[in-house]
C-alpha cells in the first residue's frame, strides 16, 4: 500500500488485465517474436531456443514464471507505464509519441492479435 | 592509490555517461579498425584527395579557389574542424563545417551551393577534417551558441518516433550492448565524415544521424536544419577531449 503510493504511476500500471483480442496463440507468438517484419523482439532479447539475438534487454527464458499474462501484456503494450525510462519501444501505443515518421503516424508497431500471440508465447516460457 | 582510483571511478559514474567518453572505433570489429588505421586502405581517403583538388579549383563568378584566399590548408585549416559547430558572426547563427564551406562557396566564390552529401561537399569536408586529425574536440557552448546547445541536449533526451526511444536509451543506457549483431557505441561524433560499409560510400555525420532517426521511425530532420546542427553541437560538446579521427570507417 505504502509502496504503491510511493512509486505512484509505476506500480499502478504494472498489469493490463483486459486482453486486446481473443485467442492469443503461442505458436504464432513465436513467429511475431522472431520475424523481422513483425515484433523482431530478438533484436534485443535472447530466449533459449530462439537464436540469434541481441542483449539490449534481459533474456526472456522463464519470463512466464516471473510475470503474469497481464504483466506481460502491459510491458509489450507500453513498458514506460511500468518503468518510465525503459529502453524498449511501446508496441501498442499511438498517442503521445513525438516526431513519428509520416508513414507510421497514428499506427501501432503491432496489432492487437500480435500482442496477444506474444503474451501467450511468453506466458508459456516457464 | 587504490582508493584514489575508486574515487575517480565513483565520480565518473556520477556523470551522465556511466563510462568515460570512448570513440566509436572501440566498438567496431578488428577489420574496420584496421581499415581506418591504414590511409592507403581507408576508402574515405579518396574523398580527402578529391577535396585537396577541389581546394585548388577556381570556381564561380569570382573565379577564385579556396587556396586563393586561405593558402595552404595544412596551416590555415589546422584545428578548424575540431572546434565546430560554433557561433558564426558572419552568418549570425551556429554553423557547421559543411555550412561554412558553403558560405564561402556562395559568398566568396559566387558559385552555387554544394548540395548536401554531394561529392564536392563531402570531399571538402573530408579534406578539412583531415587537417585536424588527432586534435581534441572542443566547442564553446556558452555565449550566443548557448540556446542551440540546449535545443540539441533536449532533443538528445527526448523519446522520438514510433519506437519511442531517445538517443540516451541506446547511446548512454545501452552502450556496449548489441542490437542483434551490431554493437551500440556511445554515439560519439569523432569519425565523421566517414566511409560506412552499409552505404558503400562516405557520408557526413548528418547522414548518420538521419539513419538513427529512420531507425526509430521518426521523421528525419532535413540536412542542415537547426535540429541537426543543434544535435551536432551537443554531440561534440559531449565528446570533448576525444580526438577527431576523420576520415573514419564504420560498419
Ligand atoms: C530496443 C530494445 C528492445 C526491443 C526491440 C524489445 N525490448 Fe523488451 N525490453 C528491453 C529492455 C531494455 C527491457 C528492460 C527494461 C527495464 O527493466 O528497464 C525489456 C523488458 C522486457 C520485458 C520484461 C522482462 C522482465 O523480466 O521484467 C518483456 C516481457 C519484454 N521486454 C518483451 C518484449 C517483446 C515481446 C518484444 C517484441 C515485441 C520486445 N520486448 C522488444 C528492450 C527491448
Ligand atoms: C535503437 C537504438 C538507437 C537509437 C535510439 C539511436 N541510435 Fe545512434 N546508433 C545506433 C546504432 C546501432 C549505431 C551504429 C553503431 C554505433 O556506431 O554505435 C548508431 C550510430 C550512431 C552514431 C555514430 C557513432 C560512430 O562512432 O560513428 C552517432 C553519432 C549516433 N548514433 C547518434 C545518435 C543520436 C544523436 C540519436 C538520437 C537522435 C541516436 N543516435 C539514436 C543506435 C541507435
Amino acid at each position: 500500500m505504502l509502496l504503491t503510493a510511493l512509486s505512484g504511476l509505476a506500480l499502478a500500471n504494472d498489469a493490463l488485465e483486459q486482453p486486446l483480442a481473443a485467442g492469443g496463440d503461442a505458436q504464432r507468438g513465436r513467429a511475431v517474436f522472431v520475424d523481422r517484419e513483425q515484433g523482431h523482439c530478438v533484436i534485443c532479447h535472447a530466449l533459449g531456443s530462439v537464436a540469434p539475438a541481441g542483449n539490449v534487454g534481459p533474456a526472456l527464458d522463464q519470463v512466464g514464471a516471473r510475470l503474469t499474462a497481464a504483466q506481460l501484456r502491459q510491458r509489450i503494450v507500453d513498458i514506460t507505464q511500468v518503468k518510465p525510462d525503459a529502453a524498449m519501444p511501446a508496441f501498442y501505443r499511438r498517442e503521445g509519441l513525438n516526431r513519428v515518421a509520416a508513414t507510421h503516424a497514428g499506427k501501432t508497431l503491432l496489432d492487437a492479435r500480435q500482442v496477444e500471440d506474444l503474451v501467450a508465447f511468453l506466458a508459456a516460457q516457464r | 592509490m587504490k582508493r584514489a582510483v575508486a574515487l575517480a571511478l565513483a565520480l565518473l559514474a556520477a556523470t551522465a555517461l556511466a563510462e568515460a567518453p570512448r570513440s566509436g572505433l572501440a566498438y567496431q570489429g578488428e577489420d574496420i579498425r584496421r581499415l581506418q588505421a591504414d590511409d592507403f586502405a581507408n576508402p574515405a581517403m579518396l574523398w580527402a584527395e578529391r577535396g585537396a583538388a577541389a581546394w585548388q579549383q577556381r570556381r564561380g563568378t569570382a573565379n577564385k579557389s579556396c587556396a586563393d584566399c586561405h593558402g595552404a590548408a595544412e596551416q590555415s585549416m589546422r584545428g578548424v574542424a575540431a572546434r565546430l559547430p560554433a557561433w558564426d558572426a558572419r552568418l549570425q547563427r551556429v554553423s557547421t563545417l559543411d555550412q561554412r564551406i558553403n558560405a564561402c562557396t556562395v559568398r566568396e566564390q559566387g558559385a552555387a551551393e554544394l548540395p548536401p552529401e554531394s561529392e564536392p561537399a563531402l570531399a571538402l569536408q573530408t579534406y578539412l577534417a583531415l587537417q585536424s586529425r588527432g586534435m581534441p574536440l572542443r566547442v564553446a557552448v556558452d555565449g550566443p551558441a548557448g540556446p542551440v546547445f540546449y535545443i540539441g541536449r533536449e532533443l538528445y533526451r527526448t523519446r522520438i518516433g514510433q519506437m519511442n526511444l531517445a538517443c540516451t536509451h541506446c547511446h548512454e543506457q545501452k552502450a556496449g550492448k548489441t542490437l542483434l549483431a551490431e554493437q551500440i557505441s556511445q554515439g560519439q561524433p569523432t569519425a565523421w565524415p566517414a566511409y560506412r560499409m552499409d552505404w558503400q560510400a562516405p557520408g557526413s555525420i548528418e547522414r548518420r544521424l538521419r539513419a538513427c532517426f529512420l531507425g526509430v521511425r521518426a521523421e528525419m530532420p532535413a540536412y542542415r536544419s537547426e535540429d541537426l546542427v543543434a544535435l551536432q553541437l551537443y554531440l561534440v560538446w559531449r565528446a570533448q577531449g576525444l580526438a577527431l579521427e576523420a576520415p573514419g570507417v564504420r560498419r
